[in-house]
């Protein structure tokens, strides 16, 4: 289903370094449309919906409607993502709703630390066969 | 990397373009689950002085077939053996696999598992009350014998957030295609950089590297998609990944392996939800449209696929082949039994699971395919009352998922046969190319726990090889003149064309990117066993076929783009042709059905263990520029029974 932006609640990210959802999209299509300075997707036919764009857009300006060739009208799925958890609103063409909340992760933003606990590898066991995170064990080979 | 504003039309860009040269030791094409995991391994072993470069087309914090988030980690082996995801893998993909590198993967896999739950990643228990990690002995909350669920929307994020730590935020490119490898002058069988064009910049990239670790996914909408207006968006695979790892490494000259596999999933209709977990974890059936269990129906059939249809779980192939039999029979539509399924539950469950069921079968779509969860809401449907369409999709090249296109690599020394190790892990026949994930073929279901490992592994041979030839520096000759021609040629198509017609969309003189997408769609799918001929095609077919897909690729010379982003959609469809090519041509080549359910060769319906129990291999002349087919010998290492 394409995403869209809704033209009253873009600012073109003004005021920040790079225009976010233009940032983000795995398959380049959102642009910003320079004349009035508001973002759109460029290439509806081309969009995974993939949410990317909508769980970014700093303004909430940007919702996703249903591919109509293959979709009724009137629902909506609309995320909204903090620092560790996600919250889904489902909205159903007949308008019952439902409501989501799932962790998305345990570290704080930013905070990765990826060699934490990990030993300083010895230069000789470029040539063994274990991996950084390793050391130590003996590697299993296929039983006859 | 600096992010501008706006799309650059091609009059700004070949009015200004720049280019700029890179100097590096081990180039990582590509920041998908294989390219992160590469580096974070390499950078524990290349030495302080070494320089790691990533170059990507998308941000790396959501790109490749990750990008949306995953709601399973499907390969963790836990108490299972190496040994056991061996003869797993190996019956699923109808026996042809190297067993040597699906191994490796096994025996490595879940140290990075290990490592995502560090990196942050939520991974459920088998007891919800359970908070100790992985690696503190918690057991996992299993949706089938080797997958585990997670709470994995912000995966790739995390997957990510390491790669950068590890390389240096200056140190990756992103909104950067790269078109094609370079190589040596003084060895043409060594890689020695990339090329690439900014989709941000009027700016063209020239990489020179020692080594290259090559990871740009499967190919999605080689084949005609099912949904022609809007809904083409809704593939079942990341529909950014354009093949481009495949038709670069071939280019390249690399040995290709298994290019006629592919992989035709069974989805929920339309939105492509995943149906693993109701099969696993909620213990659903697919019922015909009248109520009847196909596979009771006509399971006999698995007999004429021994000894790959009688193992316990049949190959995934095989349950598409009998389903497509009850349909040609005309019981069709088929349905998921989600109501069924829940109810039993119910009847068994504990009231607290029964709580969380509900929220476990909507997250496995949020997680990872929100569209489905978007088309239950539009039509009003509720699992627990409701039934879902099931339906096979159009076809899949890939080599990480359940299929095994991609490139014939180096297996590890203390596994591999002799003729299968050539120095270095993971390592292509190409000198110093390595590949991973999707990549590397006949290997499939690594999956994204898998596909980093296998990452990390040809990482750290990457730096293995570098560190092996301290002399040598890449040469290359780079005429930035005609590199500009090249990269940028369907910009200067549509620069001198476009005034010749009123509506720059209908010019005899080039071809869109998206008219050029549509072609080749339409011939895969009518000549190369597609949706619309239920996946059978036949010698004559495939002929016919191949004259149709050079004419294409003959007019690719003609591709046209208006602004920086049709410039990555034209490259992105010629690499898709490429790709096309190689699967035709290796389904041509061999004379048998090997995938059932998949495709059917009409002329050869028979699976041949006799004849065809081998690798079908092929490779690019570059004397001649022709594509050579032939036979590779398979050897078992995990014996069967
Ligand atoms: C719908 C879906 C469901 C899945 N479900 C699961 C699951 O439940 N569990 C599980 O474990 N796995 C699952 N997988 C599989 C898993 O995502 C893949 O196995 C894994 O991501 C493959 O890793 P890769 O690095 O080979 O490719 P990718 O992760 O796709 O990375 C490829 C990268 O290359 C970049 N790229 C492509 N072309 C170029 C170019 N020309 N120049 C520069 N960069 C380029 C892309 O932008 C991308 O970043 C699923 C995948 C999909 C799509
Ligand atoms: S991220 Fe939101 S506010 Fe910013 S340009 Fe895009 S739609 Fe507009
Ligand atoms: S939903 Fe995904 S594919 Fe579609 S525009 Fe947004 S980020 Fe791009």
């Amino acid at each position: 289903m394409p995403s869209f932006v809704i033209a009253e609640k873009c600012d073109g990210c003004k005021g920040r370094d790079k225009t976010a959802c233009q940032y983000i999209c795995p398959n380049d299509l959102m642009v910003l449309n320079k004349d009035i300075m508001k973002a759109y997707n460029q290439e509806a036919e081309q969009c995974w919906e993939c949410y990317n764009c909508v769980k970014i857009c700093p303004q909430s300006a940007i919702e996703i409607r249903a591919y109509q060739d293959f979709a009724p009208m009137g629902s909506s799925v609309i995320p909204l993502r903090g620092s560790d958890s996600i919250m889904w609103t489902i909205k159903y063409r007949n308008g019952n709703l439902k409501r989501f909340k799932f962790p998305i992760r345990t570290t704080p933003e930013g905070g990765i630390d990826p060699y934490q606990g990990i030993a300083d590898t010895d230069a000789g066991d470029i040539n063994s066969d274990l991996l950084c995170d390793e050391t130590g064990i003996t590697l299993s080979v296929p039983g006859k | 990397m600096a992010e501008q504003k706006g799309s650059l039309t091609s009059s700004e860009v070949l009015s200004n373009f720049t280019i700029e040269e890179v100097n590096t030791d081990l180039l990582i094409v590509g920041g998908g689950m294989a390219g992160c995991g590469a580096a974070f391994e390499i950078k524990k072993w290349a030495p302080k002085d070494m320089k790691i470069t990533m170059v990507e087309k998308a941000a790396i914090d959501r790109s490749g077939a990750v990008a949306q988030g995953l709601s399973a980690i499907n390969t963790y082996l836990g108490d299972n053996k190496p040994e056991d995801y061996v003869k797993m893998v190996s019956n699923d993909l109808m026996g042809i696999t190297r067993e040597d590198l699906i191994y490796d993967v096994g025996r490595h896999v879940d140290s990075s598992v290990r490592l995502f739950e560090k990196l942050g990643l939520p991974i459920m228990k088998e007891d919800e009350e359970d908070t100790r990690t992985l690696a503190e002995g918690a057991k996992p909350l299993r949706a089938g014998k080797w997958q585990i669920m997670i709470h994995g929307e912000s995966f790739k994020v995390l997957v990510a957030e390491a790669a950068r730590k590890a390389l240096g935020d200056e140190n990756i490119y992103e909104r950067v295609f790269i078109i094609r490898l370079l190589m040596d002058e003084n060895n043409p069988n060594r890689v020695a950089g990339a090329i690439g064009f900014s989709l941000r910049e009027a700016k063209i990239y020239i990489y020179k590297a020692k080594a290259v670790m090559m990871a740009c996914g499967g190919a999605v909408n080689v084949f005609r998609p099912r949904s022609q207006a809007e809904g083409m968006g809704r593939t079942w695979y990341a529909l950014w990944n354009a093949g481009s790892t495949y038709a670069m490494g071939f280019e390249a000259g690399a040995e290709m392996t298994t290019m006629e596999n592919r992989f035709v999933p069974n989805r929920f209709k339309d939105g492509y939800g995943p149906v693993g977990a109701w099969f696993t974890l909620f213990k659903s059936r697919v019922k015909n449209a009248y109520g009847d269990d196909y596979m009771q129906k006509w399971g006999e059939m698995l007999k004429d696929y021994a000894p790959y249809g009688l193992s316990q779980v049949p190959a995934t192939c095989l349950w598409n082949h009998v389903m497509l039999k009850d349909w040609h029979e005309g019981n069709g539509p088929f349905f998921m039994d989600t109501s069924g399924a829940i109810k039993k539950l119910y009847e068994t469950l504990p009231e607290k699971r029964q709580k969380s069921l509900e929220s476990d079968a909507w997250e496995d779509f949020l997680d990872m395919t929100i569209a489905q969860a978007g088309l239950w809401a539009a039509m009003d449907i509720d699992p627990k009352d409701t039934n879902s369409e099931v339906m096979p999709t159009e076809p899949y090249l890939l080599g990480s998922h359940a299929g095994a296109c991609g490139m014939w690599v180096s297996g590890p020394k203390d596994i591999s046969p002799q003729e299968w190790h050539w120095g270095y892990n993971r390592m292509t026949t190409v000198s110093g190319l390595f590949t991973a994930g999707d990549g590397v073929g006949a290997s499939g279901h690594k999956f994204s726990s898998g596909s980093f490992t296998e990452g990390r592994l040809a990482g750290k041979s990457a730096v293995k090889f570098i560190l092996d030839d301290p002399g040598f520096k890449p040469t290359v000759y780079a005429d930035g003149q005609a590199l500009a021609e090249e990269i940028y040629r369907p910009m200067i198509q549509f620069e001198t064309f476009k005034n010749y017609s009123t509506d720059s969309s209908v010019n005899p003189n080039y071809i869109s990117p998206r008219l050029y997408l549509y072609r080749l769609n339409k011939i895969m799918d009518e000549y190369v066993a597609g949706t619309s001929n239920f996946y059978r095609t036949n010698g004559k077919s495939l002929e016919r076929g191949l004259e149709l897909l050079n004419k294409l690729k003959e007019d690719s010379k003609k591709l046209a783009a208006g602004n920086l982003h049709e410039l990555m959609r034209a490259w992105e469809n010629y690499h898709r042709s490429v790709v096309g090519e190689l699967h035709l041509r290796h389904i041509l080549f061999r004379e048998e059905t090997r995938y059932p359910g998949f495709y059917y060769r009409m002329d050869h319906q028979k699976l041949d263990e006799v004849n065809w129990k081998v690798f079908v291999n092929s490779k690019i002349n570059k004397s001649t520029g022709e594509v050579e087919v032939f036979k590779k010998p398979w050897v078992e290492i995990v014996p069967k029974n």
